[in-house]
């Protein structure tokens, strides 16, 4: 068991962490299953980082507890100075699926965690900012359009707008892009990045791209399976923003190759 | 590798469009198909009773049934007793199905919504539901009496479930990422409800009352055979006793025309509240 080391960075001053797991564990009672074992990770404020592993390692799991949708079973989750203990308006979340609402329109899908958390008035003082927001993504014009009329990407450019509407510091993503066709996953991975780094949002991804990981991310933490632990933090030195191009540079593949060599090894133990 | 071409290069390509088959009887166009097979219908049961092959007390002929269609008609749309009497069955079957929309909403959210409900009272629901609704008739009666209270119970009672199963079924549709969204949205159990669980199962809800519409008017005309009444079915009741087959059949006709007006109603609302559904119909197939 190897406590992950924590990412040291030359150079650049060190963003204070925004966020920080220590000695996590999760065991699922019902299946006596250890799913996480002693996790420890921070993430710095406006950084990107993204956490690969095979299907089944925890991933989810981990995310579900950085979000406040299930409790680990040891250790502690620290957001902003405060303790995570249940679900938090800093924190905007994206799944595989887009989950749009098909009887509300765009709009009204988008100002939806408003709706919810401050009633209807609210949402309806937001319906600039949710416009703003379909502007950014470019879903400009679909406000009224019903969700079976958008296609699998628009539907998930719907789905960044209703995690950003909330303002959240961070942004918690498991898999988001994953059902989408390759083509329109490069292009929303990019798009990802612009309003990261617009944004100055903090990022967390779940993929099990290596590519997608190494491109997209500061620091790539990778995990091994059985029990889900972190093996290490890849520190991920190339430079912003990210071009899909860099895939051919002699340092995209090293650290490809890195974190593949980690993941078998992790596969073995 | 080398192919033989027996009409050599540039020799004229054959076409080869053909024509799909398609048997006659499938290449009726719909009204004719339906006008013909009603007219087939009717000419055979007009040679069955005019040659006295069947009897003209068990099988009227066309022609008899079509002046009581007009007779009771006319009688509607003049204000006749018959209107009356069509009144209060459809009374019966309005109060019915609204307490059976009420009762069956109610408890499908209880069974579908909390542990208890799904663990401790779906099996008692179950049990019943298994049960042949319509034998409960004689003890409504023997309950409420012989007024409309007695036929609006049985009409409840037989048209409740599919609404119950319906919405429970509907309330558990809801997929996990949309409940996963609804946790990290903070939304209250009651939020969820509303905002996300009953429009998701909306569609399973109408199925549930399209099948209710029209159990609930064999609930009220059941109700009417055994507690008497002033209804329709103590009509058809009457007619049947005095072996007046033709108005029987007529009786039915307009009986049917309100069953499908009840269902087509639903239908309608259905459209309208679930416009968003695949093609605005049934949930489940
Ligand atoms: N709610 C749960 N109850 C019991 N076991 C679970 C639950 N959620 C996930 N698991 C198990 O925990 C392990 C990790 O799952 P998950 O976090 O979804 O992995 P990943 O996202 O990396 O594919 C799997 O073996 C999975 O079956
Ligand atoms: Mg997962």
């Amino acid at each position: 068991m190897m406590v992950a080391p924590l990412v040291k960075e030359e150079g650049a001053p060190l963003a204070p962490s925004i966020y920080s797991l220590r000695s996590v564990d999760k065991i699922y009672a019902r299946r006596s299953l250890v799913a996480l074992e002693n996790v420890n990770l921070d993430l710095r404020k406006g950084s990107f980082s993204s956490v690969i592993g095979s299907s089944g390692c925890g991933k989810s799991t981990l995310l579900k507890i950085m979000a406040g949708l299930t409790s680990p079973t040891a250790g502690s989750v620290v957001l902003a100075g405060k303790p995570v203990m249940g679900p938090r308006r800093d924190i905007g979340m994206m799944f595989q699926q887009a989950t749009l609402f098909p009887w509300l329109t765009t709009i009204d899908n988008i100002l939806l965690p408003i709706r919810i958390r401050d009633g209807k008035m609210a949402a309806r003082a937001k319906v600039h900012d949710a416009q703003a927001l379909l502007d950014l993504v470019g879903l400009k014009g679909f406000e009224k359009a019903y969700p079976s009329e958008l296609s699998g990407g628009m539907a998930q450019r719907a789905a960044i707008c209703r995690m950003l509407i909330t303002e959240p510091a961070v942004l918690l993503l498991d898999e988001p892009f994953s059902a989408l066709d390759e083509l329109v996953r490069d292009f929303m991975n990019m798009e990802l990045q612009r309003i990261c780094m617009e944004r100055e949002a903090t990022a967390f991804l779940v993929t099990h791209s290596i590519a997608e990981a190494v491109i997209l991310s500061d620091t790539v933490f990778v995990m091994g399976a059985r029990p889900g632990r972190i093996i290490e933090a890849v520190h991920i030195d190339l430079p912003r923003p990210r071009t899909l191009d860099m895939v051919t540079s002699p340092a995209f593949g090293r650290y490809v190759i890195h974190i593949r060599n980690l993941l078998s090894q992790g596969s073995q133990s | 590798m080398s192919t033989f071409d027996a009409h050599g290069p540039g020799a004229p390509v054959e076409s080869t469009v053909w024509k799909e088959e398609i048997s006659l009887i499938d290449s009726i166009p719909r009204p004719l198909a339906i006008l013909g097979l009603g007219l087939i219908i009717v000419l055979i049961w007009h040679f069955a009773t005019a040659t006295g092959v069947v009897s003209n007390i068990i099988l009227p002929s066309p022609l008899e049934t079509w002046r009581e269609i007009v007779f009771v008609g006319t009688n509607l749309v003049t204000g006749g007793y018959m209107l009356a009497a069509l009144w209060v069955t459809m009374q019966e079957v309005l109060i019915g199905f609204v307490l059976a929309t009420l009762i069956g909403v109610g408890l499908g959210v209880l069974v579908g919504e909390t542990r208890f409900g799904e663990r401790a009272v779906m099996p008692y629901l179950i049990a019943i539901d298994t049960m042949p609704k319509i034998a409960f008739a004689p003890l409504f009666v023997a309950w409420l009496g012989f007024d409309i209270s007695s036929k609006v119970a049985l009409a409840t009672f037989v048209s409740v479930f599919p609404i119950l199963v319906g919405t429970a079924a509907g309330l558990n549709s809801a997929d996990r990422s949309a409940l996963n969204l609804f946790r990290t949205m903070g939304a209250s159990r009651w939020q969820t409800l509303v905002h996300m669980k009953m429009p998701a199962g909306l569609p399973h809800v109408f199925t549930g009352l399209k099948i209710a519409s029209l159990g609930v008017m064999a609930g009220a005309i059941t109700g009417e055979f055994l507690g008497g009444g002033k209804g329709f079915g103590e009509m058809i009741r009457v007619a049947a006793s005095q072996l007046h087959t033709p108005r029987v059949f007529a009786l039915i006709l307009y009986l049917s025309l309100l069953g499908l007006a009840m269902f087509g109603t639903v239908s309608l609302i259905q459209r309208k509240l679930v416009f968003w559904h695949k093609d605005g119909r049934d949930a489940g197939e």
